[in-house]
């Protein structure tokens, strides 16, 4: 190995590194706020993909029914609910998110012919047909369980997870797809060619960051999530709604799952059950963060990315049997160093 | 009265069931999972089979195995005690197949399978009597590869597979092959279906600086390995297998894969075939009929096995239907014996001709080399 080759195999690892730094900071995020572990994670990364990708071969994608469908449960759910309870205010909301949304959302794919749009407008699209399932997803099946234990919403993530693959493979059918790079440009930086997608990624990973830290940091609804996070009785008394948080975070764990699959598109073949594993490599980062902290998540996603990187020039057999043994002394030193607190409930 | 109506139901439905004794085929195919890509083209394909063989009327109960060994084994079972069915058909994928074979064999019932390894069929022993296949081995394919290879004056290559049965399974017929062809192997790596990077292994592949590489992989996931070669400058040959023979692999591989070279069935070629071939108007059957039902373009080489297994059955149905009634021991047991004397029958991936120590029953006629020329599939002379 000579340093370019070493050169080389660093870029890739931390391109590959960034993609699970976004996963990793998304299941520490929903983890942290509903206590979910959630394994669906990696199947927004392929519909965002997936989406887009069909935008471009001129086809409408099966997600946008999912879309349709979904916003219809969840609205009837909700509107039983509301009537029961005597409380008709809600309807105007049910219907504004659950049915007028999806509705424009078709709407603009049916009408505008996506094949045919710049590719922001394109991304956006996908965004807005993937990104609205996050929260419905939480409502149909999580929010019913919201107080169950971890287990349990374990469980119901294997679940969803196996629904979200099945439905994929029927929208998406078994073979994979491309999307066309956000740039074909190429720098050169001594013995090293940088490809203009790669600086999108990374780019893009670093600003979603700093998004969130500002999201975190400064505003009332980040606020709201880190007082869930740490306290859910508490933020409850302080008249925080669990369920809108709930909501929230798993309306930024979709944006972010589905705005990393649209990054590596152009850069990796992307199938109906690519999400997977990549969303696996997010949660060992997220594991070594021990499911709280951010920077070490995001730390801990570069580590596996290089690691990935260089095992796959040294052994390339054994490369995920390297890459998922590194959890085992990672537990050992969290179990190690850590007070274990039983769960209180 | 009610019990007496109810009995006289059974009874007559019974009887029913007697005159009319279908020929019962059951069908295992990998439509989910990751060898969907396979698997689904094989279903497709069962609706277009026949629905009459020599009279008798022909039901096909088609099962899915999610590309999973216990799956298969447990719907087997379930094909074989409850549906009672005289031949299985399945599954797509080699250890499936393999896990098939005993139930297959301990119900005396026969199998077809749609699977490519050569120890499905071979060798042909107590158990294996009751089972054929339909795919080329891969070996056929891997001395293909090596010929082709010798005539191109290439002597050093690399190989990268998938890290499963199917990549391993190449790597050992090929560099036994090869070995023997005075070919050197300079690497050997592996990747996962689903990885985003093969970027190390290809480093590695280029640092050995080989005169070819060969990249065992099914369907789109085979296209990364080829991109990053490609992305990384490489500029040998570069060869796949007959796993990536669809039009998927086309669209999504694209430019990089101009210039490829790989051995597939002449059924991906059909329309290319000299009109003394054999095999041309066999295969321009199933094409016809496949895009007909699936539109243009949508044929791959995958269903055309499946076809093959129907051809099979419907060939040495009749012959069987004389020593027995379907749904009978004497019946399964006289199928089994007129699969084995298979003779010359021209199919859509070559001409079968069966005898008691091959079950597979293929030659030199069921493989062509190709070239990937302007995004097109083009027969090599």
């Amino acid at each position: 190995m000579d340093l370019q080759i070493a050169l080389l195999l660093s870029q890739d690892g931390i391109v590959n590194g960034s993609i699970y730094a976004l996963l990793a900071l998304a299941l520490v995020l929903v983890f942290a706020v509903t206590r979910v572990i959630f394994i669906p994670q990696g199947e927004f990364v392929a519909y965002g993909a997936l989406t887009l990708a069909a935008f471009q071969a001129g086809k409408t994608p099966g997600t946008l029914w999912l879309l349709l469908g979904a916003g219809v449960l969840v609205a009837l759910i909700d509107t039983v609910i509301a009537v029961r309870a005597g409380a008709p205010g809600r309807l105007k909301r049910i219907a504004l998110w659950d049915l007028a949304l999806p509705a424009v959302v078709a709407g603009l794919v049916l009408g505008l012919q996506p094949a045919t749009l710049p590719l922001a407008a394109q991304v956006a699209l996908a965004l807005a047909v993937v990104v609205p399932l996050g929260p419905m997803l939480y409502r149909l099946a999580y929010q019913p369980l919201a107080e169950a234990s971890v287990l349990v919403l374990l469980i119901v993530s294997v679940a969803v997870h196996l629904a979200l693959v099945g439905l994929g493979l029927l929208f998406f059918g078994a073979e994979g797809s491309r999307t066309t790079p956000f740039s074909e440009a190429q720098f050169n930086l001594g013995t090293l060619t940088v490809n203009g997608q790669t600086l999108w990624v990374l780019g893009a990973s670093c600003v979603l960051i700093v998004a969130l830290a500002l999201f975190f940091g400064r505003t009332l609804y980040g606020k709201a999530l880190r007082a869930t996070a740490i306290n859910r009785v508490g933020a409850r008394l302080m008249g925080i709604s669990t369920s809108m948080a709930g909501k929230l975070s798993f309306t930024l764990a979709a944006g972010i799952g589905a705005l990393s699959g649209i990054l590596i598109a152009p850069i990796t073949t992307i199938y109906y059950d690519t999400g997977f594993l990549v969303g696996l490599k997010g949660f060992v980062a997220a594991i070594i963060a021990g499911l709280a902290s951010y920077p070490l998540a995001a730390a801990g996603a570069i580590l596996v990315g290089l690691l990935e990187s260089f095992s796959s020039f040294w052994a390339s057999a054994f490369k995920e049997v390297i890459v998922f043994t590194l959890i085992i002394p990672v537990l050992l030193w969290r179990s190690l160093t850590s007070h274990h607190v039983e769960e209180e409930e | 009265m009610r019990i007496k109506s109810l009995v006289a139901a059974l009874l007559s439905t019974g009887a029913v069931s007697l005159a009319y004794a279908d020929i019962t085929v059951g069908v295992l195919v990998s439509a989910t999972g990751p060898a969907a890509s396979l698997g689904i083209p094989e279903k497709n394909t069962f609706a277009l089979m026949p629905t009459t063989i020599a009279g008798e009327k022909v039901k096909y109960i088609v099962l899915d195995d999610a590309s999973d060994t216990t799956t298969a084994v447990k719907n087997t079972r379930k094909l074989i005690t409850e549906d009672k069915v005289d031949v299985i058909i399945g599954s797509t994928i080699t250890p499936n197949s393999l896990a098939m074979v005993d139930i297959a064999a301990e119900a005396e019932t026969p199998m077809i399978s749609m699977a490519a390894s050569a120890r499905i069929v071979d060798p042909v022993d107590a158990k294996r009597r009751w089972v054929f296949k339909t795919p080329q081995n891969d070996v056929q394919m891997s001395t293909a590869i090596t010929e082709h290879m010798g005539n191109n004056n290439v002597k050093t290559v690399a190989f990268i597979g998938f890290s499963d049965a199917y990549g391993e399974g190449w790597w050992q017929e090929f560099s036994k092959i090869a070995e023997v062809r005075k070919i050197k192997m300079v690497a050997s790596e592996r990747y996962n279906r689903a990885d985003t990077s093969v970027t190390g292994q290809v480093l590695k592949i280029m640092s050995t600086n080989p005169d070819a590489v060969l990249i065992a992989g099914s369907g789109t996931p085979a296209a990364l390995p080829q991109k990053t070669l490609k992305e990384k400058g490489y500029k040998g040959k570069i060869y796949q297998t007959h796993g990536v023979a669809n039009n998927d692999f086309l669209r999504v591989c694209g430019k990089d894969c101009e210039g490829t070279f790989l051995p597939a069935g002449p059924v991906l070629v059909a329309t290319q075939l000299p009109d003394s071939n054999p095999v041309k108007k066999s295969a321009l059957d199933y094409i016809g009929k496949y895009e007909k039902a699936h539109g243009a373009g949508s044929v791959s080489t995958f269903g055309a096995h499946a076809w093959d297994a129907g051809l099979l059955l419907a060939n040495a149905a009749p012959a069987a239907l004389k020593k027995g009634k379907p749904g009978s021991k004497a019946f399964r047991t006289a199928l089994r014996d007129a699969l084995e004397q298979t003779k010359n029958l021209n199919a859509a991936h070559g001409v079968f001709n069966m005898t008691p120590s091959d079950h597979l029953g293929l030659d030199q006629r069921s493989r062509v080399m190709v070239k990937i020329e302007g995004g097109k599939w083009v027969l090599q002379k």
